[in-house]
């Protein structure tokens, strides 16, 4: 039944899109970028109980890595384009392989700490490296890539990325169904017994952690083509903050919350923002009262209204 | 009789009836939120303090002024600057704060064609070697090197024979430096040791004790935070040497949290709060009753884009003429700006007055209380961005950056 | 390179690592009673900062400045654990998002109070000057900052050990269900723990208001720093945040003065190093 209703959400926004103002065409293409990385996140945070604050590390690692290709070596803006995609999803796992070393022996708030570190690390080397780059300046992109179709056209390339996150939203699906991302689910709910029953625990979590690095550096991917321009604030604390409030404010542990919450949060942010001055006070107010009333995010919503009217029968 | 009256009265109301004011749609994109809210403030109402002035309008068309808020982050200026042309259809906008900001809207500029003006962010290569790609960008402030260059020569002409460099490590601080640095050493000049603490370092602890003994002077170029605490640091430390610094070290968003540890100490801008003409005093006057603090550069900088915008619109009647011909035309300008003359070179940035001032205490412009103020020493006259130098040979050189010039005297 | 050099980096390594001192004491005190990681703590050290200017600007006295500052931090950070933590019981991972949504509401709600601009806190001249001793230079407030870190250092170990509240607070971080079963009225604890922790936080704002300054994104600034020493020393080890604190202050600033190019890297490559070998940190447990 949730799946008939995500499909027909997918086609119904594909189908407005050419309809709908090209500002918002923009806000919503940022909003499934930021939704396929949220996801990544929901795979950890809802399915594993691993809260990282971390994630911006392989949107970063993604991001520079296109960037860089692009705009010092030229590469990426034909067919080379998908190439760079493959890249962008290797590399962001390879990082996250290699954090995942230090990160996922620890586990609950210690887990936090050291992401957050680890992603603070990164963010450190895309500022100070100036001549890989680009520093505090950041790489500007030479375009968009054009492969028989031209993705400058930002209808085309909404197209693109509604494409890639339907296909990310599938393959995070199929792989929560699947018994490895069961395994997760028990894992969250209860290691020691997991570890008893004799599952390889630290496996699976450094498997999902290097799964959601590599959906991060594909939205890194995305997300340099998207807005023109990488740098060091793509990287910063505050971005796997936002990333980590999406999907809680949509509900953790159902991946299309992630999306919902990512559509949540960049409106609030860009739209919102152009309307009030008091935008900030509105977010944070949002974040809190979330977290306070709404354990479940917003997905919880019909969950909670079902069993508060059902428990009112009685 | 009935209808001949009437017939009048319509007359009289057709000719007597003002035709519809043209509107003139800005939007202006600066932070508002984080680090550098203030300064995207103080841009923002510099530009305000001029329309309220000229009651909102620019050269007879009526302004629609959109602020945005860019926070400082390319991502989001990109962002806001494509609302501002896609939703409000803005015929310009303006702004831009940091360099990474201004290279992160002009290609928005070439790419939605439509006008972008860089009213503050400095970023030498925007109006150089990259000018070619961005046709729809026009720069009314200056570049960050452009300053320092005749900085450069002062400090030579001084007698000081050899100096230490301390810079925040970042693209305009190589630049400045750069500036300052070509032009020193072209003079005779010896820069023999180059320090370069991160941007956003506020504890000088590691740098100071590392200084040179023998030298004349110190050039440090400090932005933000980092400018309120290297002179103290400085001075808590027994160094006594003269200070030169960049633009941003000592300019009138920072100076009135400092002391008296910056008394005396020079730097290069192509303002000054301080500057002693009728136009100037009553544009201080103006924005400190308004806004309740001297005003920076960054205030002037927009004032005065704002007043060639509306020289423009004067000489089209308030009709917008569309993008290439409003860059035409602000770029043949030349005028009596707050900040005294102002024109552009052939490579749209600007060509102005450059003044080397130096920390007083002092009462200035009748106001009743000792402050510290800019004053200025001397005054460069008709300065571009390549200062005596052969546009050609000079584009031909490598953009500024840490180690270029290199440190030829450097151990 | 002579001694001298050496010295005055020793020197001002221990000084900023004394700054650090107070920011990570109580994040880790807060940590290791409540399993809490506060992220709001940054926003505390940055409010001290605003607080302490408001007084300094209505009655001129930095000296009272200093608790009033704190205090009213440590007010606001009771009233948060009260209100908005408490509610939410014993999970942590909410109570984490919950830090970081105030977080962002201080940041604002500091702007449009205060302001953006770049301010600074002016300390009193008698710390103004410096000690010239043999040859050395040292700013008098730089030794204020380590006799203060080392005062509150001693106070706390004091508390902890000598103090019945102190007990019940190591009773409380070892084992609250046990310390809940002798009596301790653990929720007591954390509220008190709490209003430390935002207290000696707003009280390293004051102190470093002269040295960092005070403006906005200052608290997201010091935040990561703050981790990285409770990291390094180990989260709940007040002994810990000591030494990591020692630690990260002497290897950032020889790090920048050695090797300036990789100036972060300094910062954050013992803490790497830490995870690598001992991921509890040095002194932490577990």
């Amino acid at each position: 039944m949730k799946i008939v209703l995500v499909v027909a959400a997918l086609i119904a926004l594909g189908a407005i899109a050419p309809f709908v103002n090209s500002y918002i065409l923009i806000l919503l293409t940022q909003a499934l970028v930021l939704g396929i990385i949220a996801m990544s996140v929901d795979l950890l945070l809802g399915y594993t109980g691993l809260p990282s604050l971390g994630q911006a590390a392989y949107l970063g690692v993604g991001a520079y890595l296109t960037a860089i290709l692009a705009s010092t070596h030229g590469f990426g803006l034909e067919w080379g384009f998908w190439l760079v995609v493959v890249l962008g999803i290797l590399a962001g796992a390879a990082t996250a392989a290699l954090f995942g070393l230090f990160a996922v022996r620890a586990s609950g708030v210690y887990f936090l700490m050291i992401t957050l570190a680890l992603g603070m690390c990164m963010w450190g080397l895309a500022y100070r490296w100036n001549s890989l780059t680009g520093g505090d300046n950041g790489m500007n992109m030479p375009g968009r890539p054009s492969f028989g179709i031209d993705l400058a056209d930002d209808l085309n390339y909404f197209y693109l990325v509604l494409g890639f996150f339907a296909a990310s939203l599938a393959a995070l699906y199929v792989l929560v169904r699947s018994p490895f991302g069961r395994s997760l689910v028990g894992i969250r709910e209860r290691e020691l017994r997991m570890r008893i029953l004799g599952y390889n625990t630290w496996l699976h979590k450094y498997i999902a952690f290097v799964i959601a690095g590599a959906f991060g550096g594909l939205a890194g991917v995305l997300w340099a083509h998207l807005t023109g321009i990488v740098s060091p604030g793509d990287v910063i604390l505050t971005t796997s903050v936002d990333v980590l409030l999406m999907v809680v404010l949509g509900g953790p542990g159902t991946l299309v919350g992630g999306a919902i919450g990512a559509g949540v949060v960049v409106f609030l942010r860009e739209y919102l923002a152009t309307i009030v001055q008091w935008w900030q006070y509105v977010l944070g107010a949002v974040y809190v009262l979330t977290i306070l009333y709404l354990p479940g995010g917003l997905m919880g919503i019909p969950e909670r209204v079902r069993r508060r009217s059902s428990s009112k029968i009685h | 009789m009935k209808f001949r009256k009437c017939l009048l009265a319509g007359i009289a109301l057709g000719i007597a009836a003002p035709a519809a004011a043209q509107e003139l749609r800005i939007g202006f994109v600066a932070p508002m939120t984080g680090i550098f809210a203030q300064i995207g403030k103080d841009m923002a109402n510099g530009f305000e303090l001029y329309l309220d002035e000229h009651n909102g309008e620019l050269g007879g068309a009526k302004v629609k002024f959109i602020v945005e808020d860019g926070e400082g982050k390319p991502p989001v200026n990109v962002r806001k600057a494509e609302k501002l042309v896609r939703q409000d259809k803005v015929h310009m906008f303006i702004g831009g704060l940091l360099a990474s900001t201004g290279y992160a809207l002009a290609p928005v500029s070439s790419r939605l064609k439509t006008v972008y003006v860089l009213s503050v962010a400095a970023a030498d290569d925007l109006t150089q070697r990259d000018l070619p790609k961005y046709p729809y960008i026009v720069r009314t402030s200056w570049s960050s090197s452009q300053p320092h260059h005749p900085l450069g020569q002062w400090a030579c002409e001084q007698g000081y024979k050899r100096v230490t460099t301390v810079g925040a490590d970042y693209a305009f601080g190589h630049e400045v430096v750069g500036g300052f640095q070509r032009v020193f050493e072209d003079c005779g000049g010896k820069v023999v040791q180059k320090i370069w603490p991160p941007l956003g370092t506020k504890d000088f602890g590691p740098y100071i004790p590392t200084i040179k003994q023998d030298i004349d002077a110190i050039f440090s170029l400090m932005v933000g935070p980092m400018a309120l605490q290297f002179p103290k640091q400085l001075q808590a430390s027994g160094i006594r040497k003269p200070l030169i610094g960049g633009g941003t070290s000592y300019d009138e968003f920072v100076l009135p949290a400092m002391g008296d540890e910056v008394l005396g100490h020079v730097s290069g801008l192509q303002y000054s709060a301080a500057l002693d003409t009728p136009k100037n005093i009553a544009f201080v006057r103006k924005y400190r009753e308004k806004y309740g603090k001297v005003p920076s550069y960054y205030s002037e900088s927009n004032y005065t884009t704002a007043q060639m915008i509306d020289e423009v619109m004067k000489r089209t009647k308030g009709k917008w003429p569309g993008p290439q011909q409003f860059i035409k035309l602000i770029t043949s300008l030349k005028l009596e700006a707050v900040r005294g003359p102002v024109r552009f070179d052939d490579m749209r940035n600007p060509v102005q007055n450059i003044y080397i001032k130096k920390v007083e205490r002092r009462k200035m412009f009748g106001y009743p209380q000792e402050e510290l103020w800019n004053t200025v020493i001397k005054t460069y006259p008709n300065v571009g961005q390549f200062w005596t130098y052969d546009k050609k040979a000079y584009l031909k050189t490598p953009l500024y950056s840490r180690d270029y010039p290199p440190c030829k005297y450097c151990d | 390179m002579d001694a001298n050099f050496w010295l005055i980096q020793i020197f001002n390594g221990v000084s900023y690592g004394a700054l650090l001192f107070l920011l990570a004491s109580g994040l880790t005190l807060i940590f290791g009673v409540m399993r809490i990681v506060n992220l709001s703590h940054g926003a505390y050290f940055l409010l001290g900062g605003y607080v302490a200017l408001s007084v300094i600007w209505t009655t001129g006295s930095w000296l009272l400045a200093l608790p009033v500052a704190a205090l009213a931090i440590a007010l606001v950070g009771l009233a948060m654990e009260r209100v908005f933590l408490r509610p939410l019981g014993f999970d942590p991972l909410r109570q984490v998002l919950l830090t970081v949504g105030f977080a962002f509401l201080f940041q604002q709600a500091a702007l449009d109070i205060w302001g953006g601009d770049n301010l600074i806190i002016d300390p009193p001249a008698a710390l103004t000057a410096s000690w010239v001793v043999g040859g050395l230079y040292l700013p008098v407030y730089r030794v204020f900052m380590i006799a203060l870190a080392v005062a509150i250092g001693l106070a706390l170990w004091l508390a902890m050990e000598r103090t019945r509240i102190g007990a019940m607070v190591r009773a409380a971080v070892d084992d609250a269900e046990m310390a809940r079963g002798v009596g301790i009225d653990t929720s007591k604890v954390s509220m008190f723990i709490f209003a430390l922790g935002a207290f000696l936080a707003a009280l390293g704002g004051v102190v470093g208001g002269a040295f960092l300054g005070v403006y906005p994104g200052l608290d997201f600034e010091v935040l990561p720093i703050a981790f990285a020493v409770v990291i390094i020393g180990g989260m709940g080890s007040l002994a810990g945040a000591a030494v990591g604190s020692l630690l990260v202050g002497l290897a950032d600033n020889f790090g920048k003065a050695l090797f300036p190019e990789l100036a972060y890297f300094s910062l954050y490559a013992p803490m790497v190093l830490i995870l690598a070998i001992k991921p509890t940190g040095l002194l932490g447990r577990e």
